[in-house]
């Protein structure tokens, strides 16, 4: 598995409220919430995102409300993957839970500017900035968060692990 | 090697002897909460992957805060799918308008956590049971639908932080300035996937409203949960509100702790988390030019009781500063009653504040007192981010409930000093 895309990078400690305010958590639905991603941090975001696009960013990403609308409208907007030098707890459960790739590597979320073309190979956690030519080595998840991401889901592996027993 | 508390809970629940922290375990659940924001999304998870019942009606809990009474159509139809799903599977603690209190501040007042549990809740502010004695932390909505299904969780076992509590609180300060002086201290990711464990002989002089105040905000240094240990506060608070036996766990005397912090609580002054983080901290003394427009009494984090009374004893018989909003928010039905049968609420009244039935509201900026650009609020809510409260240009002041009022009858921020 893989994404290749350009890099929309962000600071430290981006919370839940910028990546999707609280004011519009009055429906579930996921396309709809997924317009306004980003809106109070960087307002074109969604306007400017491709498919497989990457957001780079700082230390604890994602920090603040349990909200799983946060890693879903990005994962709905269509971004690949997510690279920070740390992840919020809660953001990083629900992120694995909806199968939002993230990945976490210091050198890399500091080294990487924006606008930059960048791919990542899930497989390896090898990512590449093909801009500058300069490549990185993510953390790899543990075995048991790996299996959660191969099912597509938290729920896919729950029904996969009943049906084995 | 010793455990933690945060520790024994979780091996106790997960079936083992002993757990070391980084271990993954599967652990049994004692309540899986939901609110109207994210049951919705739970409940569509839970019908997609198949599943049509719950582990166990009675250890469910679906509280409607957030956006009720019914901010629009859209919150109206959220709340509709809560209730329909509580009603589908007779979920017994299913709390709608009228019954209904902020979740963090109606599931301990209720007695339906206690010492001892292990809770999710898809809410941030779920940590906040760590007060009674119990492992509890925030999830999201996927793992919500899944621990209703199964009544089980993943976790991976936290290290521990230890706070070393001495002393005692000055008269102007309360839980809220101890959580805020921690977070400036460690940082808004201080303590990320960690516990944190409130220990000392200083805890027994912290009431059970200022323990649920610290742990509420626990999420605000990224931990996954604090927890206090259970002592003659916690059992008192418990007793005869405990629908289920308390079960006391102990951090073990060899318990390993990452780092342990000194807090001497005499030494706390009243503390003010400045725009646009909780680690902003700074004495309130030193913002006196900080001109305010509204000001936020209520939340899961200080809507409680005493909060309510910190509030009475500075507005009684005082008049809110023109130009100023005062809005007050009780956090339950029951602590609303009180508020009307003790005389507060005329108080609140005759100072010129606004009494709100239990919400969140304003606090993630639902409704209820949003803010305009260039707004500024004092709040005794929990987080300060970035358009939190309304406008993108507004600001939110993080403060405790004597911060809070004493601001309100001047305008600009103040610490309480008692008269």
């Amino acid at each position: 598995m893989n994404t290749q895309g350009k890099v929309f990078k962000y600071p430290d400690n981006v919370d839940t409220d910028v990546i999707i305010p609280a004011r519009y958590l009055n429906t579930p639905d996921a396309n709809e919430l997924a317009l306004h991603c980003m809106e109070d941090i960087d307002k074109d975001f969604v306007k400017k995102v491709s498919k497989g696009d990457i957001m780079v960013a700082g230390w604890n990403f994602g920090c603040g409300s349990s909200r799983e609308h946060a890693p879903l409208v990005i994962k709905t907007c269509g971004t690949g993957c997510v690279i920070a030098k740390s992840f919020a707890r809660i953001f990083y459960r629900n992120a694995i839970n909806i199968g939002l790739p993230i990945l976490e590597c210091e050198e890399a979320a500091e080294e990487i500017n924006a606008d930059d073309e960048v791919s990542v190979n899930f497989d390896t956690g090898v990512i590449t900035d093909i801009t500058t030519g300069k490549s990185y080595k993510a953390q790899p998840f543990p075995p048991f968060i790996q299996n959660i991401i191969k099912s597509g889901g938290l729920l896919n592996s729950l029904k996969e692990g009943m049906s084995n027993d | 090697m010793g455990m933690t508390m945060t520790q024994k809970i979780l091996a106790a629940h997960a079936g083992l002897e002993s757990v070391t922290a980084g271990q993954l375990i599967n652990a049994k659940l004692d309540i899986v909460l939901g609110n109207d924001i994210t049951t919705p999304v739970a409940v569509n998870e839970f019908k997609k992957a198949g599943f049509d019942k719950v582990f166990d009606k009675d250890r469910i809990a679906i509280v409607l805060d957030h956006f009720v009474p019914n901010k629009d159509i859209k919150a109206a139809e959220q709340s509709k799918t809560c209730r329909n799903f509580s009603c589908e599977h007779c979920i017994s603690h299913f709390y709608d308008v009228g019954k209904m209190g902020i979740e963090h501040a109606l599931l301990p007042e209720q007695g339906i956590v206690t010492a001892g549990d292990c809770i999710i809740g898809a809410d941030s502010h779920t940590c906040t049971y760590g007060a009674v004695g119990a492992f509890s932390t925030g999830v999201g909505s996927t793992d919500m639908a899944a621990g209703m299904a199964t009544g089980m969780a993943w976790f991976k076992v936290p290290s521990a932080i230890k706070f070393n509590l001495i002393g005692k609180l000055p008269d102007n300060c309360s839980g809220k300035d101890v959580i805020l002086t921690i977070i400036g201290m460690i940082g808004v990711d201080g303590a990320l996937y960690k516990s944190m464990e409130f220990i000392g002989e200083g805890v027994r002089n912290l009431s059970m409203d200022d323990r649920l105040c610290i742990c509420n905000m626990a999420i605000e240094a990224g931990a996954k949960n604090g927890i206090f240990p259970v002592d003659e506060v916690t059992m008192e608070y418990l007793s005869g509100r405990s629908e289920r036996n308390p079960i006391v766990y102990e951090a073990d005397a060899d318990a390993e702790y990452e780092k342990v912090i000194d807090i001497d609580l005499s030494a706390v002054v009243p503390v003010v988390a400045c725009p646009h983080l909780p680690e902003n901290t700074r004495p309130a003394s030193e913002l006196h030019d900080i001109v305010i427009d509204q000001v936020v009494i209520g939340s899961c984090t200080n809507g409680r009781l005493e909060d309510m009374e910190a509030a009475y004893k500075i507005l009684n018989g005082k008049k809110i500063a023109d130009g100023v909003r005062c809005i007050i928010i009780p956090g339950t039905m029951q602590i609303l009653r009180e508020c009307v049968q003790r005389g507060w609420y005329t108080a609140f009244i005759d100072a010129g504040a606004v009494v709100s039935t239990p919400t969140c509201g304003p606090c993630l900026g639902g409704y209820m007192g949003i803010l305009a650009a260039g707004e500024r609020c004092i709040a005794t809510t929990n987080r300060n981010f970035v358009g939190r409260m309304g406008h993108v240009e507004s600001e939110v002041y993080l403060a405790s409930p004597h911060t809070a009022a004493a601001s309100a009858l001047t305008g600009y921020i103040t610490e309480y000093k008692e008269d």
